[in-house]
């Protein structure tokens, strides 16, 4: 079976968690065998994992024909390319883009990121997919998040072949409800087209049906898992320090409800006084909850470190004590997983669509400060409570695996496929 | 000659509100009263009372030769007593009958049997003193806590004076054996044990209602037969199950009362009779010892107390608890001697078992708390505070025994001032005597030489006279 997946982002550089998700995913799916998967991503820098997928840049997808010899194309973008597939992609050009803006190869510049002028972006990917539908040829075309289901659309109208979007986030936990009419209707558009819609939760389903109005048939959960750790990740190690560590780890926005972490730290300090709490990351909060620490007087307390990556994450984590997600809104939240591989005691928000699935952590509701207090109280002092957290947490994650729910993908591509 | 001998269990805990760290060391009580009185009067008014109705008239019936056993735990009294006192009069009623045997067991349904082996003889002791003070009888037989039990346990129990004791038939201690007899203890022979058929006694109180179990539905003519059909030297079929089977777990309407009704007719038919533990005890003969190295339990598939102690928290709650036990069997305070009680309720433990995350969820149909984790916060926060009292009424920084001593000097201060009063009221007696006797020997003297003196003056007189 052939799929042809476009994606906006890929690891190792991502900005959030669609692409260690959509990463897991493919490789999951790989695992179980007998499909090969194209993967779009905007822009491609040479260094991700090849071994399960074809990754294709739509920055090195013509679009203008250019005339152009193999050296110069083997030359410019040979590392992310083979530079057959770019003129096979140049032989497809179905349309007059001279009026965009294109370099050298006839292709468009992407920034593969979020900028101010993402709508524009977006249309480009779509266009791009319509060249890429037309040479590569696939049995089913997969859609990762709003930013590629025009993309999808586009391919699906192309080639007839029945197309599968996959939800990570709609707008509504962005957004706490103040949506952005575009989005929304990107997103609609692109449910209404789907042939079937994966969503990563059972709380991002009933989004799904209850907002966009979708028949539910049409819906299925797949709930995301977590990669394994490396070898290296597992022996990490960190000074630890006497004191307890209690760490927020994540986007400093609205939809993460990094304020009730605040107010909850600053009910344990009020008993207790061995403990110090991290927000790590960056957002737009930030500096109201600096300001917000400092009101609550316990900045001396409560601490932050600014965007961390990679391997500072890993590092962040083994330091910590209790992680702690108070999501208000969280389609899935993959972190919490890797939280509990790194044996941390995770408290997390039941607004969280991987409460889900988890048994071994803390739920409470992202509201409900006194109860987050008592969590984070409960695993700072008594161990008993700290260590069957960390190790039936590490037994638990153990036994969600990609593979299973790249085999729940593979099940719907199949149905859709029959259904045509 | 065939009997059967039903055991009906009655226990409710306290259960304790939501109680968070910043509580611990301001608020000092903890139990959730709503919920309390909630279910006590619910599954009261549901299941044990009407229960208690049917029992009556079957006695009246059958002229007495319907029997059943009892055991309620402590803090089901209290909650009783409570709230619904009319059960206690419904059950004085059935006392009075003759036909009912109440079970000894710990005060506070408590683990206490497992880790501690003075607690667990007080607690015996507090609620078979409940027991003489509310029905005016002794209860004879023992049932532990979730009928647990094992060698040692009766070792115990014996020591403490019970002749029988109640157990369950658990498979992997009775291997090719049926439950269907009397057997005796390894480690104290004399203790004769009674073990729960856990076929025919689940049969009544989970499967009764149960309409994809392929015996449905049950009635007390099938019940019976089956029981006949069982080998002729099968002596005693155990039927041991929780007081709410009837009513509660099984509703009302599923025919539970009525089958229960029809169960005698049909079985003194069969010649099947009824009878009591401490009956049972003293008419059969034991076929065998039984020895149980690792405690059993009736929970679960494993039948042992992985229910309770299976997991680090509950193990780490459990320890904490005991851990100050001696201290608090040295303090006075009735209130947090009460307290003491209430926490031991090996109910607290049970929500915290995670061994049915995924399935069967037996455990959380019974747990106030969502999890189990939920469960060991809301508990270590109250034991906290507990531990936090007890160490008010005596500082921490001096030892046990130490404490123990300095007690024993206290309390032996009282005799002691009480002797010294004495002496001292003695010594004071002989004063009052001493003077008196003076007082008298000195007015006698008075008299003397009054006398002396007058016999003078006559003598002088007469002189005078003859001169």
């Amino acid at each position: 079976m052939k799929a042809l997946m476009f994606g906006w982002e890929f690891p190792p550089h991502i900005l959030g968690g669609l692409g260690t998700a959509s990463y897991g995913l493919t490789k999951g799916m790989h695992k179980n065998g007998d499909i090969d998967i194209t993967f779009v991503i905007p822009k491609p820098y040479g260094d991700e994992e090849k071994g399960f997928a074809n990754i294709v840049g739509a920055n090195c997808v013509p679009i203008s024909w250019r005339d152009v010899s193999w050296e110069y194309v083997e030359n410019r973008i040979g590392s992310v390319m083979n530079p057959q597939l770019y003129f096979d992609l140049r032989n497809q050009i179905y349309a007059d883009f001279s009026y965009l803006y294109t370099n050298d190869l006839g292709c468009i510049e992407f920034s593969g990121r979020y900028p101010d002028n993402l709508l524009e972006e977006i249309n480009n990917y779509s266009i791009v997919a319509g060249v890429i539908a037309r040479t590569i040829e696939c049995d089913v075309i997969h859609s990762h998040d709003w930013l590629t289901y025009p993309a999808g659309i586009h391919a699906k109208k192309i080639t007839g072949k029945p197309l599968v979007i996959h939800v990570h986030a709609t707008d509504f936990d962005r957004s706490r409800g103040n949506v952005n009419p575009t989005v929304f209707a990107i997103e609609k558009d692109g449910m209404e087209n789907a042939d079937h819609i994966i969503t990563v939760s059972n709380l991002t389903r009933q989004t799904v049906i209850e907002k966009y109005g979708i028949t539910p048939e049409k819906v299925t959960t797949v709930h995301n898992a977590v990669e394994p750790l490396s070898e290296e990740l597992q022996k990490l190690e960190v000074n630890k320090s006497k004191e307890k560590v209690v760490t927020f780890l994540g986007r400093i926005t609205m939809q993460k409800g990094p304020e009730y972490f605040v107010e909850a730290a600053a009910k344990v300090l009020k008993k207790k006084h061995n403990v110090r709490f991290v927000m790590a990351g960056s957002g737009d909060m930030m500096e109201k909850m600096i300001k917000l620490a400092a009101d609550r007087d316990i900045a001396d307390r409560f601490h932050f470190t600014g965007f961390l990556k990679g391997r500072q994450v890993y590092e962040m984590l083994k330091a910590s004590d209790v992680y702690i997600m108070p999501s208000v809104s969280e389609p899935f939240g993959i972190s919490p997983l890797e939280a509990m591989q790194m044996g941390v005691p995770s408290i997390i928000s039941k607004q969280s669509g991987c409460a889900e699935i988890l048994s071994n952590v803390i739920k409470i509701d992202y509201w409900d400060i006194d109860a987050m207090a008592d969590a984070i109280y409960s695993i700072i002092t008594y161990p008993a409570m700290y260590n069957q957290l960390r190790d039936e947490g590490l037994k638990e994650i153990d036994t969600i695996q990609w593979k299973k729910a790249g085999a729940k993908v593979i099940d719907i591509y199949n149905k859709v496929i029959n259904n045509q | 000659m065939k009997s059967i001998c039903f055991y009906f269990q009655i226990h409710q805990p306290f259960r304790l509100k939501t109680y968070k760290f910043f509580d611990i060391g301001n608020d000092h009580y903890y139990y959730d009263d709503f919920t309390n009185d909630y279910i006590i009067t619910r599954i009261a008014h549901r299941s044990y009372l009407p229960a208690n109705e049917i029992i009556k008239e079957m006695i009246t019936t059958y002229g007495k030769r319907f029997k059943v056993a009892f055991s309620i735990s402590g803090t089901a009294l209290e909650q009783l007593e409570q709230y619904v006192p009319e059960f206690i009069d419904s059950m004085k009623e059935l006392v009075n009958t003759g036909c009912v045997e109440f079970l000894s067991e710990t005060y506070a349904h408590s683990l206490s049997s497992l880790s501690d082996p003075e607690e667990f003889a007080l607690q015996v002791k507090a609620h078979d003193d409940k027991i003489k003070a509310l029905f005016g009888v002794t209860p004879k037989v023992f049932r532990n806590t979730e009928l647990i039990y094992s060698d040692d346990i009766a070792t115990q129990v014996m020591a403490m004076g019970f002749k029988g004791m109640i157990t369950d038939g658990a498979k992997h201690i009775l291997g090719w054996k049926s439950p269907n007899y009397l057997y005796s203890s390894a480690a104290a022979p004399k203790l004769k044990l009674l073990l729960k058929n856990s076929k025919f006694s689940d049969d009544i109180s989970f499967r009764f209602s149960n309409t994809q179990w392929n015996e449905y539905p049950l009635t007390a003519d099938k019940f019976i037969s089956w029981i006949a059909s069982l080998p002729k030297d099968e002596q005693i079929i155990n039927l041991f199950m929780n007081y709410e089977a009837l009513g509660e777990l099984q509703s009302r309407e599923s025919g539970i009362f009525e089958f229960m009704k029809a169960l005698p007719r049909f079985a003194f038919q069969q010649a099947i009779s009824f009878i009591t533990p401490s009956e049972a005890i003293g008419k059969l003969k034991s076929v065998g010892e039984l020895a149980v190295p690792t405690p059993i339990s009736w929970a679960d598939e494993a039948r042992d107390t992985s229910a309770w102690l299976g997991n680090t928290l509950q193990r780490e709650a459990f320890k904490k608890l005991y851990s100050v036990a001696e201290r608090v069997r040295l303090c006075e305070d009735r209130r947090l001697k009460l307290d003491w009680n209430y926490l031991q309720a090996s109910d607290h433990f049970y929500y915290m078992c995670t061994k049915h995350f995924n399935d069967g969820n037996f455990h959380s149909y019974y747990s106030p708390y969502e999890t189990p984790y939920m469960a060991f916060t809301n508990y270590m926060n109250v034991l906290s505070d507990f531990i936090v009292r007890v160490e008010e009424q005596y500082p921490l920084s001096i030892e046990n025994e130490e404490l123990n001593a300095l007690l024993t000097t206290i309390r032996n201060q009282a005799t002691e001032i009480e002797g010294l009063n004495k002496e001292i009221r003695m010594l004071k007696n002989n004063i009052i005597h001493e003077e008196a006797e003076e007082k008298e020997a000195a007015s006698k003297d008075d008299v003397k030489n009054n006398i002396k003196e007058s016999k003078k003056k006559i003598t002088q007189k007469r002189n005078k006279s003859t001169k």
